[in-house]
């Protein structure tokens, strides 16, 4: 069965238990995005410590790639840098737009290398990025709401 | 008459192919396009390889011969839904159809009916006139409206969506301002047939003009849009085994006589200056441009195939597997169908929800299994919403669809329950 492949154990136990699920506070920047085509939302929020990801939190309507996806990314980024935790996110989006063609590096994905197998279902990409998308912008919005203090 | 649905599946090529590692086909999502017989691509392509030319141009032996093919599919399709041939426009699709209209009505108002056709002040829309939808429109239906209102300063109204995915006809928001009344015959969602006649007659009280969204009853049922009175319809062709890159903009002939063009350009004129220009009657005004031409052709044949069959039992035929599919799904727990849960006003699109499971990943389930549905919110966002879901998981059936491949759907839910461990 081919199903196996795209919905790994790993997958499966982060959607049962998602990591960083419900909106806490304090926070830097919150970013919301929708995947159109379906429907579903993810709110994010992160709270950076100097250059570290302190914390991620997120409430995510939606499937369980999307939501075992945003889990994952909580836990790979919390407690890095912010320049390491969005090398992280280039190397799950090239894994991600791969089209299973791009061997991940489970040294930089950890659980993250179990969505390989949604690689190769074109229509599910977007699901698996939907919270790295969001991750992205909300960092872009703290350093920027930064950089606007330092000049206040 | 009785459907041999056997020898149908013979002329649909595609229903013989394997997806997903050598699993038989089970194509439940005619909603979002049908597939096309062998009947439809034949014609295409003959009128390609023995009469292509640009038609409405041109003296020659196969611009006649175009212009003639043409001509007959428009005559054909206009007498499937009872309509003239001139009250029959062409558009891309039936997205452009409702966008045609809407900004027709908008170049009809702010002082813009520079042609002057006599009676076009019937399309004027002013700022405070009212626009009037439902809560089930596709997105099709809803956003021109939207856009019309932010040109205009109209307001947009809505008939509210009950529990049991009826219209709710208390709801009515239609006043003496309002200048349009724009619905779907069937939703695409939920399957559920509107009251055409009493919503006709409420707009008519008013002097409104009703515009019907045909797209998921043309294809299904039989549909006289003459005998339902509606002053337009759209409808497109690949939802019923036709091609895409064609539709139906039907408008009553006095109205399209009236009304201004939307897009401009050859063949929709009557005589150019460089000072200005006047246009030509109906249904070229509304065609501007070098038409779509086998794509007409083979919706034509399409109707023709769908005509000898008998619209009457087609529909039979669909709401036969629509009440298996009502009945095989409401029997596996935490399935929850959006819409009539009978085949009462009712057409082939059965939507539902899977408590527990994530519509996309039924979806990926169904779909390891050969089934293809549709997963999402459809083109109907807001719908959703009003049932308080992000997204459903929709089957839709056509002529060629058997009770075999609802039992096929129905098992495959519950396969999905079994996978995701909620069962």
């Amino acid at each position: 069965m081919q199903l196996e492949q795209m919905y790994q154990e790993i997958i499966l136990d982060h959607y049962r238990t998602p990591h960083g699920a419900g909106l806490r506070e304090p926070y830097d920047a919150e970013s919301m995005q929708i995947n159109p085509t379906c429907g579903d939302e993810i709110t994010l929020r992160v709270k950076l410590d100097g250059d570290t990801v302190a914390e991620v939190s997120h409430e995510t309507l939606g499937c369980s790639i999307s939501q075992a996806s945003a889990s994952v990314l909580t836990d790979l980024v919390v407690g890095r840098s912010v320049e390491d935790s969005l090398r992280i996110l280039g190397a799950f989006q090239e894994m991600a737009q791969g089209r299973g063609k791009v061997e991940p590096d489970e040294d930089v994905l950890g659980d993250g290398v179990a969505f390989a197998g949604v690689a190769k279902y074109p229509a599910r990409v977007k699901c698996a990025l939907l919270g790295w998308m969001a991750f992205k912008d909300a960092v872009i919005r703290s350093e920027r709401s930064d950089s606007q203090e330092a000049t206040a | 008459m009785s459907l041999d649905v056997t020898k149908i599946r013979g002329d649909f090529p595609i229903l013989a192919r394997t997806v997903r590692g050598g699993r038989p086909l089970v194509y439940l999502d005619s909603g979002a396009t049908a597939q096309r017989p062998r009947q439809v691509l034949d014609a295409e392509r003959s009128f390609l390889e023995q009469h292509n030319a640009a038609v409405h141009r041109g003296a020659h032996q196969l611009a006649e011969e175009a212009t003639d093919a043409y001509e007959s599919a428009r005559a054909r399709i206009a007498a499937f839904v009872g309509a003239d041939p001139g009250e029959v426009v062409f558009t891309k699709n039936a997205t452009e159809g409702i966008n045609l209209v809407a900004y027709a009505l908008s170049n009809a108002s702010s002082g813009c009916n520079a042609a002057g056709f006599p009676g076009a002040e019937r399309f004027e829309i002013a700022a405070g006139d009212e626009i009037v939808v439902t809560g089930l429109e596709h997105h099709a239906n809803l956003v021109p409206w939207q856009e019309l209102c932010r040109r205009t300063g109209a307001v947009l109204k809505w008939f509210e969506v009950g529990e049991d995915g009826r219209l709710d006809l208390d709801s009515d928001p239609i006043t003496p301002r309002t200048k349009i009344v724009a619905f779907a015959h069937q939703s695409n969602v939920l399957g559920t047939v509107l009251p055409v006649e009493e919503l006709v007659r409420r707009a008519r009280a008013v002097g409104a003009l009703v515009l019907l969204d045909a797209c998921q009853s043309v294809p299904h049922m039989p549909v006289n849009l003459t005998e339902l009175g509606v002053d337009f319809a759209v409808f497109s062709g690949h939802k019923m085994l036709g091609p895409s890159g064609v539709g139906v903009l039907y408008g009553r002939a006095e109205l399209l006589a009236a009304m201004p063009p939307f897009l401009t350009g050859g063949s929709m004129i009557e005589m150019v200056r460089m000072e200005g220009s006047t246009y030509a009657p109906p249904p070229q005004r509304f065609e501007a441009g070098v038409p779509m031409t086998s794509q007409a052709v083979g919706l034509a044949a399409a109707v023709d195939y769908l005509g000898e069959i008998g619209m009457d039992v087609v529909h039979a035929h669909e709401l036969e597997l629509t009440a298996l599919a009502i009945e095989g799904l409401s029997a596996i727990p935490g399935v929850r169908i959006l819409g009539p849960t009978t085949t009462e006003d009712r057409g082939g699109a059965v939507a539902f929800v899977v408590d527990g499971v994530h519509a996309h990943d039924v979806g990926q389930v169904l779909d390891d299994r050969g089934v293809a549905i549709r997963v999402g919110h459809h083109c109907a966002w807001p719908l959703h919403r009003r049932f308080g879901v992000a997204a459903t998981v929709r089957a839709s059936f056509h002529v060629y669809n058997t009770p075999d491949e609802v039992t096929a759907l129905v098992q495959g839910v519950q396969a999905a329950r079994e996978f995701f461990g909620v069962s």
